[in-house]
């Protein structure tokens, strides 16, 4: 595996299922009696946060945690980046402070891979979302929940069908699934309204419609994205209520998914308009599973990244009392 | 001391000649089989160099008054003599704008006091470059900088009302309004061109239409009231197709292309590294063709640089953060040559029309552009093509860093730069 995690293209076929098959192996330690493993001991991994996201940053900090790695949150409120600082002062200190990793979330698109690789510091580079350029754990997990309902946690992906409906525009979820997805043999249709898809998608690995009816009744999964309320404004599309009844996952499109589909959402959803509460509570809903497994992806990369050695090194006496 | 005897230069890359400069003038050309002989003449061996009429910048930024901490005139003019340039066209975005005759007469005074080329202010078409009323137009014209060339280049003078009026009202003293083409509206936030790869590194897109929707809209504008439009750093293969068909209508459109959007594409931005962030932003391999063969035929009429000087720390950043533009002074002639000369497209003496004699023409600066002949002002370039160099930081003498082509190999280096008869240049450094 590369030394940092900044796009879901970084990840080979065997990276991607290294990382699923070591998080399978994580998810072991949320159900042992006492949830944590010493192999990140004396690490220190750097949540540097200059977007809100309380879920994605708890995410990551359980995930540290469980490793033993201390764990610093930089968020951008209450720092010195609120004053200024640039991107390149804050990598410095990070760097003088010794970061082994440092997990970043930013609203600039491709600022993880200036952390990377502006020379600015030497720890792991992990994206835990930049702009509207990729989300790549976020893609891990949804393709781990994928696993663990339609192949029973192995192997790869080929032949699942999957529906990603919504904003892809403006979606750093999006892009990274569709590149994870592809690589682990996944087909992938984007839904969405003309103006909520980029120009350039046609090269994407994937197929695209704009007929959410036409593609529900062919998938093994339904990705709603969350739509921004402010897009209306933009005019990407005309009213909440017609995005709902062109794309939102309604409860009369839920009848029509195929046995044994599944509904996913990244969060935070809103809902009653990209889904409503029927599709996000009901039985065929892993939203809530998405989030658990979010800490078992992470810590698999983490662990990967800075352990750096394959999950055989893994005591698994540690895993339970022993 | 009675000047310089430039021995067997090739004239627009011609047969060698010896040619004899004094007074600021070019004295005599002769074969070299006559020997030449010119007594206290200082002797500079030129066998095999290129002689180019001075070359001539339609759009520089020198950042001063304002941005010194980026460029001055004094540094930027340096990097022109060192690109070969003997004049330079300074942009009026600068710190005040040069919306008045105080601004431009200053940057023009500047100029002289360094020395290293003529510089001619630009002046901004509205006040403030803010696209809301008209600047005095006719006072920096009348002024001792005498301004022809106005733009509020930076920012596109959108206002179609406005555009109208500028147009009309600067053929009371023969000016011309350069036009940043770019809707504002289809650019709002726009980081990069808008196609597969901004697709994939989710920045912004700028789409080709912003610009050529501007410029369609401009020639018609142009046409419609007689005027003469020029347009600023031409980028996409639509926007030739537009300059064409309103050349053949017999619109006074001139155009020009910088040398880093015949080089360098989209492709570049998957780095993030903001070198590569420009405006108008880097485009497609398609695009590139496109300008290479309008330049060639024409339909482009010049190479302007848009030597955008920035800061470490505007430049130090992520994309987003970053500022727009980059270097191109110093490495001007040698990209048209790998792209336009090494290809075939332009011989020697087209490089001359594109990159002296037409901007000159367009700026209406007298001395600047003229043939290499005796009798004619001194403004020579001495350019060896055979060179292959590789492009490193310590070459640069402009103040700022922020060049696309560090770590690129390019051929070709300016030997020389004559300005009214004085070396500028001499053996590749500067002098003074």
């Amino acid at each position: 595996m590369n030394r940092h995690l900044l796009s879901a293209a970084d990840l080979s076929v065997e990276d991607a299922l290294r990382v699923l098959d070591t998080a399978e192996e994580m998810s072991r330690v949320a159900d042992a009696p006492v949830r944590k493993l010493p192999t990140l001991r004396g690490r220190t991994v750097v949540n540097l946060f200059f977007e809100d996201s309380t879920r994605t940053r708890i995410s990551f900090e359980a995930a540290a945690k469980r490793l033993s790695a201390d764990v610093i949150n930089f968020s951008a409120k209450g720092s010195s980046v609120s004053k200024g600082e640039s991107l390149k002062d804050t990598a410095l200190t990070l760097e003088a402070m010794g970061a082994d990793a440092v997990v970043i979330r930013h609203s600039a698109s491709g600022a993880p891979h200036r952390l990377a690789h502006a020379g600015w510091l030497h720890g792991s580079v992990i994206n835990a979302g930049d702009g509207t350029h990729e989300h790549p754990t976020q893609a891990l997990l949804d393709s781990f929940t994928m696993r663990r309902h339609l192949r029973n946690g192995k192997g790869d992906l080929a032949g699942v069908r999957v529906a990603i409906v919504g904003d892809v525009l403006h979606s750093r979820v999006a892009r990274s699934n569709v590149l994870l997805l592809a690589t682990l043999g996944a087909s992938v249709t984007l839904v969405a309204p003309p103006t909520l898809l980029p120009v350039g998608v046609e090269k994407w690995p994937c197929s695209i419609s704009y007929d959410l009816d036409s593609v529900i009744t062919k998938v093994d999964v339904v990705m709603a994205l969350r739509v921004q309320l402010e897009r209306m404004s933009d005019a990407f599309f005309p009213s909440a209520r017609e995005y709902s009844r062109r794309f939102g996952l309604d409860t009369v499109r839920l009848a029509r998914l195929p046995d044994g589909a599944i509904v996913m959402h990244p969060g935070p959803m809103n809902r009653g308009l990209e889904i409503s509460a029927e599709a996000a509570d009901g039985l065929r809903s892993v939203i809530v599973e998405q989030v658990a497994n979010g800490v078992s992806v992470r810590m698999a990369v983490l662990y990967l990244l800075l352990a750096g050695a394959p999950l055989t090194d893994i005591d698994y006496k540690t895993l339970g009392p022993s | 001391m009675s000047g310089y005897l430039l021995r067997g230069i090739r004239c627009l890359g011609g047969e060698p000649v010896d040619m004899h400069l004094e007074n600021g003038v070019i004295a005599e050309i002769s074969e070299p089989s006559k020997k030449l002989r010119v007594t206290g003449a200082k002797t500079v061996q030129g066998d095999g160099l290129i002689a180019l009429p001075g070359l001539v910048d339609l759009h520089t930024h020198l950042r001063e008054p304002g941005r010194e901490d980026a460029e001055t005139v004094d540094s930027g003019t340096r990097a022109a003599a060192l690109g070969g340039y003997t004049a330079v066209h300074a942009m009026a975005n600068t710190d005040p704008v040069a919306d008045t005759a105080g601004v431009v007469e200053q940057v023009w005074r500047l100029g002289k006091e360094a020395g290293f080329c003529d510089v001619f202010p630009v002046g901004a078409v509205t006040v403030g470059l803010r696209g809301e009323r008209l600047a005095e137009l006719g006072a920096m014209a009348d002024s001792a900088a005498r301004v022809r060339i106005f733009s509020d280049d930076g920012k596109c003078v959108s206002d179609p009302i406005l555009m109208r009026r500028a147009l009309e009202y600067v053929k009371s003293f023969g000016g011309v309004i350069a036009q940043h083409a770019q809707e504002p509206r289809l650019t709002e936030g726009a980081q990069m061109n808008e196609g597969d790869v901004s697709a994939v590194l989710g920045l912004r897109g700028w789409p080709a239409v912003a610009e050529e929707a501007i410029i369609a809209r401009d020639v018609l504008l142009a046409e419609h009231v007689g005027s003469k439009l020029h347009v600023c750093h031409v980028s996409t293969a639509g926007s030739v197709e537009i300059l064409r068909w309103a050349k053949s209508r017999g619109i006074a459109v001139t155009a020009e292309v910088t040398p880093h959007h015949l080089l360098l594409t989209d492709e570049m931005a998957r780095s993030y590294n903001p070198l590569y962030k420009v405006n108008p932003p880097l485009r497609t391999a398609r695009d590139i063709d496109s300008l290479r063969l309008a330049l060639a035929e024409g339909v482009i009429d010049a190479v302007a640089t848009d030597h955008a000087p920035h800061s470490i720390e505007d430049k130090d950043c992520e994309w987003q953060a970053a500022a727009f533009g980059m270097l191109g002074l110093q490495n001007a002639l040698s990209v048209v040559q790998s792209t336009m000369v090494d290809t075939k497209l332009l011989t020697w003496a087209d490089v001359a029309a594109r990159m002296s004699t037409t901007p000159a023409r367009i700026g209406q600066v007298a001395n600047h552009g003229r043939p290499l002949s005796a009798g004619e002002p001194a403004n020579i370039t001495l350019y060896d093509p055979s060179i292959t160099r590789l492009v490193s930081e310590k070459e640069l003498v402009s103040k700022s860093r922020n060049t696309p082509y560090l770590g690129m190999t390019l051929p070709g280096q300016v030997i020389a730069t004559f300005l009214r008869g004085s070396p500028t240049v001499l053996a590749g450094e500067l002098i003074r």
